[in-house]
């Protein structure tokens, strides 16, 4: 290609050299603008139900009654905060044991079987939809649930069940990563030494990898507070703070999920919604930062 | 408690726990697939959903999954190649890359359904697309770029250094290099990665609520001219989807039948799923064998 009225010419391969920088440099700016416009948007609409409709921080954040059509409405989130980290939270605390255990047993105990059997397993479970699990929630779990403890089985506990296997992936596969990153000569020393197997995971392996641990429980925390159509099929979406984990509660995505269609554009309690949104996006940083900072520590 | 009996009994929790993740598993699986295959029939797969009345199928639902996954790929490949190979060779190691980093890692935690909310925003009403099956494909979009870009990153990062340093040695330009040289040999991984991540794409709901809708227009499928309303080809109407399908019926459904609807909706997802695993395991294979030529 000559350069119109120029002498020289320019070398064919250097058009092609800037053909792929112009084009990689697009597609990345193309992913920076998305995120920049998502954090402005999501942004811009959650802080007007504070700016533009006068509502107060402590309203939303220490409200207990969720009353968006009644006469004064009232909009308190903390409910749906509170069922949020409870449900989160919990499911954390169950998966966190098991997945852990699981890396265990395909690094440290029966790698063999770990690879053939466990791994495969693991990674089916990453790849089923999230609303089969809330149709298997809905039809196992909460019966089951409704069967054995009073109330009708729809809950924090059932949420957190449903959850839990959810992220139950997440943690196993970081874990796993993280054992088998470990130098042999840390295991090969402590049994030098003449400890057992269990004395040397749980004295070196487990205390060394333990940043690199909580990483992949952070993220499987994170990963369940934003979970929607799952949590909203088995929480039962009652807007009130429960008294008992077998109680109907919300969460900030399922009250979204279920009221973001019902409300106008631009309304107070659209509004609302979108400081819910809001809440979501900077929990979604603030883990974030948790797990950068659980790296930083992992590196040392 | 010996040191004895406490290794012991440790590893006999492990094994329990490992034990027990394998039978939820089998469960699940097993719950699912008896509940569900049971109601998978020709006509099930292909009629049209009743609101009311018992007997609905999944046809068109079934169908906007699949049109959803091809609209969304083809958009996701070309965008998600170009800032995988900005990451793993263009961008200098520093500040800059530092963050751009911290952004990718950041959209990829972002929950879906603030994915759907942003695209309800920004693409429903302000672009003007509408509900519609375009809308859905661009928010998967953003939800998909993220994996798309760590996957072709890893995907260059294992091209031996050797082979990219030997073609640059030879005169050929950077962009050669990559396009001719390296990108074939990390193609395998990308294939793999792309197809495990068709499998997400084609499970998701929650992102798609809001911009893709929950509702179809009756369609014609002997119409194929897509820009008619009717017409199953037309980007731009509204779409539920399969996922979206199953969770609505869960929610509201009206059908007499709708938990047997439900579990036969599931089963074709889970089914669906498991294929693109087995696929991406089989292609990534098939691959690996043509581009290292081994036997």
């Amino acid at each position: 290609m000559a350069q119109s009225g120029g002498k020289k010419k320019v070398q064919p391969h250097i058009i092609e050299e800037w053909t792929g920088k112009i084009y990689t440099s697009l597609c990345i700016t193309f992913l920076i603008v998305t995120i920049f416009s998502m954090v402005f948007f999501v942004a811009s609409k959650g802080l007007s139900s504070f700016f533009v409709n006068g509502i107060s921080f402590g309203e939303i954040f220490g409200g207990t009654q969720w009353k968006p059509d009644g006469e004064p409405a009232l909009f308190g989130a903390l409910p749906f905060i509170i069922g949020s980290f409870s449900t989160s939270i919990l499911a954390a605390l169950i998966a966190a044991p098991l997945g852990i255990c699981a890396a265990l047993f395909m690094v440290e105990i029966m790698p063999k079987y770990g690879k053939k059997y466990l791994q495969p397993v693991i990674e089916l479970l990453a790849g089923i939809p999230s609303v089969v699990y809330g149709f298997v929630g809905l039809s196992v779990i909460v019966p089951f649930y409704r069967d054995i403890f009073p109330g009708q089985g729809l809950g924090i506990v059932a949420g957190a069940t449903v959850l839990s296997i959810m992220i139950l992936p997440t943690i196993t596969s970081i874990a796993t990563d993280a054992l088998s990153a470990l130098p042999p000569g840390l295991k090969e020393g402590s049994y030098a030494l003449g400890a057992t197997r269990w004395q040397t995971l749980y004295r070196t392996v487990l205390p060394t990898t333990m940043p690199a641990l909580m990483t992949g429980v952070v993220l499987g925390m994170a990963r369940a507070f934003g979970e929607a159509l799952a949590v909203q099929m088995v929480i039962g979406n009652a807007p009130h703070i429960p008294t008992s984990l077998f109680e109907s509660t919300s969460t900030l995505t399922s009250v979204i999920t279920l009221s973001m269609g019902n409300t106008v554009m631009g309304s107070i309690q659209n509004n609302v919604l979108w400081t819910l949104a809001l809440i979501l996006m900077a929990m979604t940083f603030i883990f974030v930062f948790t797990v950068r900072w659980l790296e930083r520590r992992a590196k040392r | 408690m010996s040191a004895k009996t406490a290794d012991k009994v440790a590893t006999a929790v492990i094994i329990t726990f490992a034990g027990v993740i394998v039978l939820i598993m089998a469960g699940l699986l097993g719950f699912i697939l008896f509940r569900g295959v049971g109601h998978i029939s020709w006509d099930f797969l292909t009629s049209a959903p009743q609101t009311i009345k018992a007997g609905g199928g999944i046809g068109p639902q079934l169908f906007n999954s699949l049109f959803l996954l091809v609209l969304t790929m083809i958009i996701t490949i070309p965008l998600g190649l170009g800032a995988g190979i900005y990451m793993s060779q263009y961008s200098k190691p520093g500040k800059v890359t530092n963050f751009i980093r911290l952004i990718v890692e950041v959209l990829s935690s972002f929950p879906s359904i603030v994915v759907g909310l942003f695209g309800l925003l920004v693409i429903v009403n302000i672009f003007g697309f509408g509900f519609s099956l375009f809308s859905g494909a661009l928010a998967l979009t953003v939800f998909n770029l993220p994996l798309m870009v760590r996957i072709t990153e890893q995907a260059m990062a294992s091209v031996p250094l050797a082979q990219k340093e030997a073609s640059l040695a030879l005169g050929l330009s950077k962009w050669k290099t990559i396009k001719s040289i390296m990108l074939p040999i990390a193609l395998p991984i990308i294939i793999t990665g792309t197809i495990l991540s068709a499998g997400r794409v084609f499970g998701e709901a929650a992102a798609l609520l809001f911009t893709a809708g929950m509702s179809s227009p009756r369609l014609d499928f002997g119409n194929w001219n897509p820009l008619s309303p009717t017409s199953p080809l037309n980007p731009f109407r509204p779409a539920e989807t399969l996922a979206v399908h199953i969770w609505k019926i869960n929610s509201e459904g009206l059908a007499p039948d709708a938990p047997e609807i439900a579990a036969g909706a599931s089963a074709v997802l889970i089914l669906t799923v498991l294929i693109f695993n087995l696929l991406a395991r089989y292609i990534g294979r098939l691959m690996h064998k043509k581009f290292t030529a081994t036997k």
